[in-house]
């Protein structure tokens, strides 16, 4: 801000240069930015208006796909999906992020460092590599889990084959793969609170429960303002374990949207179709994430 | 002192936490048990979570199918390239917002962040007809070239960047060095730590990405280790579950070891994004 002012005496040589180079910096990366991200955007919704796929000739039909959209059943059936999906594993990723980090924060806790990284482990690696690794533990027939679940008395299943089951398991597999995240981001919130607050708090006689409820929670809220926009944001957009390890199947109980659009765009080559999915995906995400902004802003006032 | 039954209750809660950690090892630990056991004691049942015999030779198999080695590289590769140009980049950028003020340097800013909320599949499809065009599918640069610049990584990089005192740019000006030289010579090797935790997280992503290799490449030469993995199973090669664990211990080794080495820049990289 202030570091054209502070070369006076030669300023009025330097300004054309001064004001070009925070341009010179910035240009590759917006450029890349442009090319890649908001040029591609704005194609998608243009190809949107368009028929394209792989049989006719390209032409524009208006909002005929969109209407088309608005009366298919399995777009309804793949949003409410992908809606159950990034909702289900919403609440407990961030209960069980939170009561870990609150115990990790705690000073008697053992051994912080070496848990930390062991629940982070499953957030670095590759998840195709763990999707083939859960349909492996899930396998009915030669799966540790089946066996496991008799010791319990329950009879044997067929998890990923059971259309009730599916989405439940792709929901506990996000869980375990999201957790380590956002208990370290937790953990970066709590260790910004002031400790005073907390011995003020002793001091007026407050339970370990009542000093969460009025200092850890609502310090913690622009943590969970961002824990949750982001749980929302990659809920949405799941794809990777549902192509590798369900095929948005049994009878299409997995079929997220993500997955349909792909199916649409680079199964079917139906171009178009496949963008007003898109869209609708992006509307989804915008209205959810900037309605929570809203619900977020008045709580905190 | 603390009493007695605080104490119990600690026990108790220090023991779900390692039951919880227990929890998230027991994939790997499955995927390592499976990588090392014969193709016929995967039948066995109940299944073993100790191989009778370690089988290492599944891993040389595993090397050996498909020119697996070629496909490791070309992971190792675009994940290098990405990272370094990623961090070039996304420093420069980071940089111009930080420490300079021009016009429409707010807007931009917010407009940047807002790209956050774009999924990525609705620029794939114009992405992969650009490619097609310019003949960018099967490419490196295909696989390299959109994960280059990222609003994430540029916004990470500006809240590092305002922490740098204003007066030690002034005064390298004063002194009569170009702006580049100090962006390079006194910037960034302040920057060590958070170039360290964009540099992980870049890699990370892409050595982990699926979609977009899925889209552009069919080509077997410039297929990367995701996709290696998903092909294992759809009856393109020997399904073998020994096998397809063992590449995937492969594919996420590297990672792994990537973690425990740089722990630290990791852990405080991500939770810098969190909290600013």
């Amino acid at each position: 801000m202030h570091d054209a002012k502070a070369i006076p005496f030669t300023r009025r040589k330097r300004w054309s240069k001064a004001t070009l180079t925070p341009w010179i910096f910035l240009s590759p990366a917006l450029l890349i930015i442009m090319i890649f991200v908001i040029l591609p955007t704005i194609a998608g919704v243009v190809i949107s208006f368009l028929r394209y796929d792989a049989i006719s000739p390209v032409e524009f039909i208006g909002l005929q796909n969109y209407k088309l959209v608005f009366q298919d059943q399995l777009f309804y059936k793949s949003m409410w999906i992908t809606f159950l999906f990034a909702f289900g594993s919403l609440l407990p990723t961030v209960f069980i992020s939170l009561v870990l980090a609150v115990l990790l924060n705690q000073k008697w806790f053992p051994f912080v460092n070496l848990f930390r990284a062991v629940y982070f482990l499953p957030t670095v690696v590759s998840m195709v590599a763990v999707s083939f690794v859960w349909l492996w533990l899930f396998n009915p027939q030669l799966g540790p889990i089946n066996p496991l679940l008799s010791a319990f008395g329950i009879s044997a299943q067929q998890f990923l084959g059971d259309s009730s089951q599916a989405l439940a398991i792709l929901i506990l597999i996000n869980i375990w793969k999201s957790i380590g995240f956002n208990l370290v981001i937790y953990l970066a919130g709590l260790q910004g609170i002031d400790n005073s607050l907390y011995e003020a708090a002793r001091i007026d006689g407050a339970s370990p429960l009542q000093s969460f409820r009025f200092i850890t929670w609502p310090m913690l809220t622009p943590v969970t303002f961002f824990v949750v926009a982001m749980l929302i944001i990659n809920g949405f957009q799941v794809f990777d374990q549902i192509n590798i390890m369900t095929g948005g199947g049994p009878a299409r109980s997995t079929y997220a949207i993500v997955f349909y659009i792909y199916q649409k765009g680079f199964s079917e080559t139906n171009f178009g179709y496949a963008s007003v999915l898109a869209v609708m995906l992006f509307i989804v995400i915008l209205v959810l994430t900037l309605a929570y902004h809203r619900i977020n802003a008045r709580l905190e006032r | 002192m603390v009493k007695n039954a605080e104490w119990i209750g600690r026990i108790c809660l220090i023991i779900i936490v390692v039951i919880g950690a227990f929890t998230m090892l027991v994939p790997f630990i499955w995927m390592i048990s499976t990588s090392l056991k014969a193709d016929s004691e995967v039948f066995t049942f109940p299944p073993t979570w100790i191989p009778e015999i370690l089988q290492w030779a599944n891993y040389e198999k595993a090397f050996n199918v498909a020119n697996f080695g070629r496909i490791f590289f070309n992971s190792f590769y675009v994940a290098i390239v990405t990272t370094i140009l990623g961090l070039l980049l996304n420093s420069m950028a980071g940089y111009a917002f930080a420490k300079f003020n021009f016009w429409g340097r707010d807007v931009i800013f917010i407009l940047l962040l807002a790209t956050m909320m774009i999924p990525f599949q609705i620029t794939m499809i114009p992405i992969y007809m650009l490619f097609r065009e310019f003949e960018l599918l099967n490419s490196y640069t295909g696989l390299i070239a959109p994960n280059i610049a990222t609003a994430f990584g540029i916004f990470l990089m500006r809240q590092f960047m305002k922490g740098i005192p204003s007066e030690l740019m002034a005064a390298a000006r004063i002194d009569g060095s170009g702006e580049m030289r100090i962006f390079f010579q006194i910037v960034l090797p302040i920057m060590k730590a958070p170039l360290a935790a964009l540099g992980i997280f870049t890699f990370m992503f892409s050595w982990n990405n699926y979609f977009l290799p899925l889209v552009i490449i069919t080509d077997e030469s410039y297929k990367t280790l995701p996709l290696l993995i998903s092909s294992l199973s759809s009856g393109l090669y020997v399904q073998s579950w020994p096998l397809v664990m063992a590449a995937a211990t492969i594919a996420t080794l590297p990672i792994i070891i990537l973690f425990f080495v740089a722990q630290r820049y990791f852990i405080e990289g991500m939770a810098l994004t969190g909290i600013k």
